[in-house]
């Protein structure tokens, strides 16, 4: 075997390998998705329910409550971005990522200073490398969130929030994500928690009619102490499951791309080596028929 | 008999729901009973098993952790981090994590099991 057609023959050998990775972390994903997206499916009843529960105390109370009360000249925010654990997945985390760096700059371009803490390995080596800092982050659960693990960082969150701006607390909460749209389309989207901006719950209520005058157990103002918690941690839980599903959709697409380009790949490499082939058995045709004749060239002569 | 809707419904996941004709549970000022056509309320609740009386005399007894309950146009939601129906409970394990977080003194935990306990048992 010639050398060239060697080569040709290891490096389909070391594709074909590739390919069969890609192509298992592809139905690894496809399969995860659909656990995810059941995931999402499953914390949606609680999500809206509380949502509900919300925009009715803070509509239909009086109460003035410090988690829905917008501070006159807000000065510090914080920023919570929702990465990956793992790479191989197109552009997941750099998009939140960008969203989030974007959001900081136009924060910081309203006078407000950032704190960012951050969800996923990915997100946590960007602002390593780049020096940046991080107030606080949490990792090794992003392909598979629990409410558990939402309730940790939005109790960080919830804590930054309540201490007074002056002693390094926030005024602000905002929170970077990815939205799951379909199995092709997922979109870095931004959000701001707390305060609670009435606007957009107020534009879901609308949509359901008036709210009834509740009764409120014990009175409106423990109910909201005790609600706004559970819901940043709901609003959190929400987000990371959503982030979930579009990363496992991500690392389906790239991998499912991967897959195809290492296919392609094998059947080019598969042609030039069958050329390489072809020309070897040419020459060594014409070679033994070059040799034939001469060598009958020479018993004739000798005749 | 008039009916109410039921929807008890946990962070991740949807865990009971129905028609029952009187809900009872108990929230931060006190215990209360909900049937059909009860004033709209809101309320935080106590840790604490909720029973839920169905038109055809069956109970349903659900340890719910915390959480609220909305009553609005006979629909009743039953909001909680973790719920879960008695017979879904394993006694013995709540058992030992009462005995365990007895001997730690932490009371939260003490708690979560003296209510799972509770709703899986009628202790």
């Amino acid at each position: 075997m010639g050398a060239q057609l060697r080569v040709y023959k290891r490096r389909i050998r070391s594709v074909t390998a590739t390919k069969k990775i890609t192509k298992a972390m592809e139905m690894i994903s496809a399969s995860r998705i659909m656990k995810a997206q059941r995931a999402v499916a499953a914390s949606t009843p609680y999500a809206t329910e509380l949502t509900r529960a919300v925009t009715a105390v803070a509509t239909r109370s009086n109460a003035k409550h410090p988690l829905t009360t917008e501070p006159e000249g807000a000065t510090r925010a914080a920023v919570l971005v929702v990465t990956a654990d793992r790479g191989l997945a197109g552009g997941y985390s750099s998009n939140a990522i960008k969203a989030a760096l974007e959001l900081t700059k136009r924060l910081q371009s309203e006078g407000k200073a950032v704190e960012t803490y951050i969800i996923g390995r990915k997100g946590v080596s960007y602002y390593g490398f780049r020096n940046l800092p991080v107030a606080g982050s949490w990792v090794g659960f992003s392909d598979k969130p629990t409410y558990q693990d939402a309730k940790e960082a939005s109790a960080a969150l919830i804590d930054a929030f309540v201490t007074e701006t002056a002693e390094g607390g926030v005024d602000e909460l905002h929170i970077v994500s990815t939205e799951f749209v379909s199995m092709l389309t997922q979109n870095p989207v931004e959000a701001r928690l707390l305060p609670l901006s009435l606007a957009e719950t107020e534009a879901d209520a609308e949509e359901q009619g008036p709210f009834p005058l509740y009764d409120f157990e014990p009175s409106a103002e423990g109910v909201l102490d005790a609600l706004l918690p559970r819901y940043v941690e709901s609003r959190i839980y929400n987000a990371l499951l959503q982030s979930a599903a579009s990363e496992h959709a991500a690392r389906r697409r790239a991998m499912k791309s991967a897959t195809d380009n290492a296919g392609e790949l094998i059947k080019s490499l598969t042609r030039l080596a069958n050329t390489a082939r072809q020309a070897e058995i040419t020459q060594e045709i014409s070679e033994i028929v070059g040799g034939a004749s001469a060598l009958a060239d020479a018993t004739a002569g000798s005749d | 008999m008039a009916e109410l809707h039921v929807e008890l419904v946990a962070a991740d996941r949807k865990v009971w729901s129905g028609e029952a004709t009187i809900v009872l549970a108990r929230t931060k000022s006190g215990d209360i009973g909900i049937q059909p056509n009860h004033t709209p309320v809101l309320g935080a609740m106590d840790p604490q098993p909720v029973t839920i009386r169905q038109a055809d005399g069956t109970t349903v007894i659900a340890a719910v952790h915390g959480g609220f309950l909305s009553f609005a146009d006979n629909k009743l939601s039953i909001l909680a981090e973790v719920a879960e129906l008695a017979d879904e409970i394993d006694v013995d394990r709540a058992e030992r994590a009462l005995a365990s977080a007895k001997a730690d003194s932490e009371a939260v935990a003490q708690r979560r099991a003296e209510v799972r306990l509770l709703a899986a048992t009628g202790r």
